[in-house]
């Protein structure tokens, strides 16, 4: 089991935690992620590593509260403990000096970016980071993304902080001014905002990469069901990932497989509220 | 019952296993062999001769005490069987329920000779689970050592390695990637093949008598390397298994309802799909299902579809079909005669001599079909076994909306980071001696499915048993292999 040590709640659905996982926190690098299991009864599903800190023993993951699992995760207090915390996994980011290079992140998957874009800066890399989300309320580790960048642009669907656009709109000024400057991307996002930086960035032939998040039982290459399709054939997110050229991958087949749970996702999160309410009714009535 | 003579015990029939009925069966995960009776097993183990130079423990991958164990049966001395047993298999009620007997010691049963070999693996499996619920003889450990062991993977090769390293007083971790022990026998194995309270009975029973420790949630490769473990532990043990799943190298494997047959039944068995959303992990079977493969994973899949179907469907038949599409002929079929025969009664359909050559998806990115091509069978292979050849102008569709790829596996390329001492072969299983397990790399040991390439759970279990005879003999100074 796997103790949760700290709490903080970065918007309504959005969350971190900072599990006690000593042996995992000892080669954690940046671009990994761990496999999360709640209870005896849960799934298992891939987080990326937001941050590790050796000495404490800890990994920091953040997660959006989007299907039953991550909303009974947020349910969770500090002394609560998690079934299943197993990593590293996944090859880590490929970190050297690439020159000027530009960090995309949207919503939560400003997390996964933040020790990619550390670790960046600490190997001389000019780091211009984008951030993005569709509202105000859902962006959050500004001041340390702030801290590992060079430049720094936020932005908002909405208009309700930083400016009102897109990533893509930001990115694309970029590569326009600095042609021929910026030599690589990473994005991490939905899956629908890492295919449109794709887009805007393979006119100017900039390297992008991309980190996948896509559903996996075991997280180690033995089911598959991770699998995506590349120019060069299928390849595993989990073991041959989870980043991968955003200009290879096939994305409406990603889209599509993301989605091929949909109802049974719909159906656990009915199950999850029934209970939950029911359990709020029973507390009221003891009260 | 008196002392029977020879020829009475040859007149005694074969002891039929009660089982589920199988329009029954096919709906629910309930186990499909429900067990001797005490009469029936004292009845069977009438039957054997008790032969001067046995021939069953010669067809015994681990050499299994057959003839004490099956005496004792007779004497309705149940710890007497017991301890017979465990002298050679620590994990019986396992083993007498997935073991290939029938080309193991039952084939090399002199009774088989002359009609119907003595049921073997039925008494075996009445053994172990009388153990399992009574605990009549707990392992014992020898005196402490002071040595410790590291076992990557807690399959039947891992396991058996385990236990018999334990016996010996040495102190034993296992590592376990996924969140359960057991391997293959969790995550691939189902539950009306062998209930994982079995399995679970087993590995918990043998840790606590041996004091093994399990270390579950652990990746070696990832959170420790082949050298880390080797600075920390006098011995290595590598049963890893085969784990990476193949998909056919044809055009629509990526639409959604393709997925391996490791897939589909992690999320079956591991995971409990089939009680979604009892349990969160959930698994989606179509209405019609084409297996590709016949092996027992074949099997497996096919008739853990057969039950979803059951589950899914509201009231009885709702014109599900669950297919195994195999290249070969029924002669070819690589599966165990018995699951062959247990998914042809649950009503898989088999459609033999046909090859798929596309999967074809609908606008929405799932699966609508399948394009195969009928096959005939030519000359003999490498394998020995006829090679199918495609027939021209044969091509067909066939409409399917689940696609479970049942082709076969390899070993997992994780364990090997960092571990370049270490020879493997262009299949990427380890290169091990053959009697030993040992590996070109000091102090580490392998054996089973990452050896050998899939194979069978007892396979497995006799190279981790052999592995385990070397591990102590270095352990206790007799030899240095390197």
């Amino acid at each position: 089991m796997y103790e949760i040590l700290q709490k903080e709640i970065l918007s309504d659905v959005n969350k971190l935690m900072i599990v006690a996982a000593p042996a995992v926190a000892r080669k954690a690098r940046a671009g990994q992620f761990v496999i999360v299991r709640v209870d005896e009864h849960g799934e298992r599903i891939p987080l990326t590593i937001a941050d590790y800190d050796r000495e404490e023993g800890t990994i920091t993951i953040i997660f959006q509260e989007v299907g039953k699992t991550t909303m009974h995760l947020g349910t969770l207090e500090p002394g609560d403990e998690l079934a299943t915390f197993g990593g590293p996994l996944g090859p880590p980011t490929g970190v050297e000096d690439y020159g000027a290079v530009v960090c995309v992140g949207g919503g939560v998957g400003i997390a996964p970016l933040y020790p990619i874009a550390r670790a960046l800066k600490q190997a001389g890399n000019t780091v211009i980071s984008i951030i993005g989300a569709r509202t105000k309320d859902l962006l959050f580790w500004e001041d340390r993304m702030q801290a590992v960048s060079d430049e720094m642009i936020v932005c908002t669907d909405d208009g309700s902080y930083g400016r009102k656009a897109l990533v893509t709109e930001p990115l694309k000024e970029l590569l326009e001014q600095r042609d021929g400057e910026i030599t690589r991307v990473w994005a991490i996002g939905p899956a629908i905002m890492m295919k449109f930086t794709a887009l805007t960035t393979k006119p100017y032939e900039v390297p992008t990469i991309v980190s996948l998040n896509t559903i996996m039982i075991d997280g180690t290459g033995m089911c598959g069901g991770c699998r995506v399709l590349l120019e060069e054939g299928a390849q595993f997110v989990c073991v041959d990932g989870p980043e991968f050229d955003g200009h290879k991958v096939d994305w409406d087949n990603l889209l599509a497989r993301q989605a091929f749970y949909k109802e049974e996702e719909r159906l656990a999160v009915e199950a999850w509220d029934h209970k939950c309410r029911l359990e709020g009714a029973l507390e009221e009535e003891g009260a | 019952m008196s002392e029977l003579t020879k020829r009475e015990r040859m007149q005694i029939l074969r002891q039929e296993m009660p089982t589920q009925d199988p329009l029954v069966r096919r709906a629910n995960f309930n186990e499909v062999a429900l067990g001797f009776t005490e009469e029936l097993a004292r009845q069977e183990a009438e039957r054997c001769l008790q032969c001067a130079r046995p021939q069953c423990v010669e067809g015994c991958p681990v050499g299994v005490l057959i003839p004490e164990f099956i005496q004792a049966l007779r004497e309705g001395d149940m710890v007497g069987a017991v301890k017979a047993m465990k002298v050679k298999n620590s994990l019986p009620a396992i083993c007498g329920r997935v073991c290939p007997q029938e080309v193991q010691c039952e084939a090399t049963c002199v009774l088989a000779k002359k009609g119907e070999p003595v049921a073997i693996g039925r008494l075996e499996r009445f053994v172990g689970d009388y153990e399992l619920a009574q605990r009549t003889c707990p392992l014992e450990g020898g005196e402490q050592t002071g040595k410790q062991v590291a076992i990557v993977g807690s399959g039947p090769a891992g396991l058996t390695c385990a236990v018999d390293v334990a016996r010996q007083g040495h102190k034993v971790t296992i590592f376990e990637s996924l969140h359960s022990p057991g391997g293959v026998l969790v995550y691939g194995i189902p539950e009306f093949r062998l209930p994982k309270s079995v399995v679970h009975g087993e590995i918990d029973y043998a840790a606590e008598c041996l004091g093994i420790e399990i270390c579950t949630d652990h990746v070696i490769g990832r959170i420790f390397t082949l050298d880390e473990l080797l600075e920390e532990y006098d011995a290595v043990f590598l049963g890893t298994g085969a784990g990476l799943p193949s998909f056919l190298r044809i055009p629509g494997i990526n639409y959604n309802g393709v997925m391996s047959a490791n897939e589909f039944l992690t999320r079956v068995n591991l995971m409990k799909g089939y009680r979604f959303p009892e349990y969160d992990t959930p698994v989606k079977v179509g209405k019609k299902v084409a297996v590709i493969g016949a092996g027992n994973v074949a099997m497996d899949s096919a008739r853990c579809s057969l039950r979803l179907q059951s589950l899914q469907a509201d009231d009885g038949d709702d014109g599900s079909e669950v297919h195994i599409v195999y290249r070969r002929s029924r002669k070819e079929v690589p599966a165990r005669a018995e699951e062959f025969h247990h998914a042809e009664e649950e009503g898989v359909i088999f459609d033999f001599l046909t090859n798929p050559v596309e999967i074809l998806g609908d606008d929405t990115g799932c699966v609508r079909g399948m394009r195969c091509i009928r096959m005939e069978l030519g000359e003999l292979d490498k394998s020995g076994r006829r090679r199918p050849i495609p027939i021209e102008g044969s091509e067909f569709e066939m409409e399917v909306d689940s696609v479970i790829m049942a082709l076969g596996t390899s070993p997992n390329p994780l364990v090997f980071v960092d571990a370049e001492g270490l020879k493997r072969s262009k299949w990427g299983t380890v290169v091990a001696d053959e009697d030993t397990g040992r590996t070109t790399m000091p102090r580490v040991w392998a054996g089973g499915d990452v050896v050998t390439g899939a194979a069978t759970v007892v396979s497995a279990m006799g190279a981790g048993k052999q592995s385990a005879d070397e591990i102590n003999r270095f352990l206790q100074g007799e030899i240095d292999p390197w």
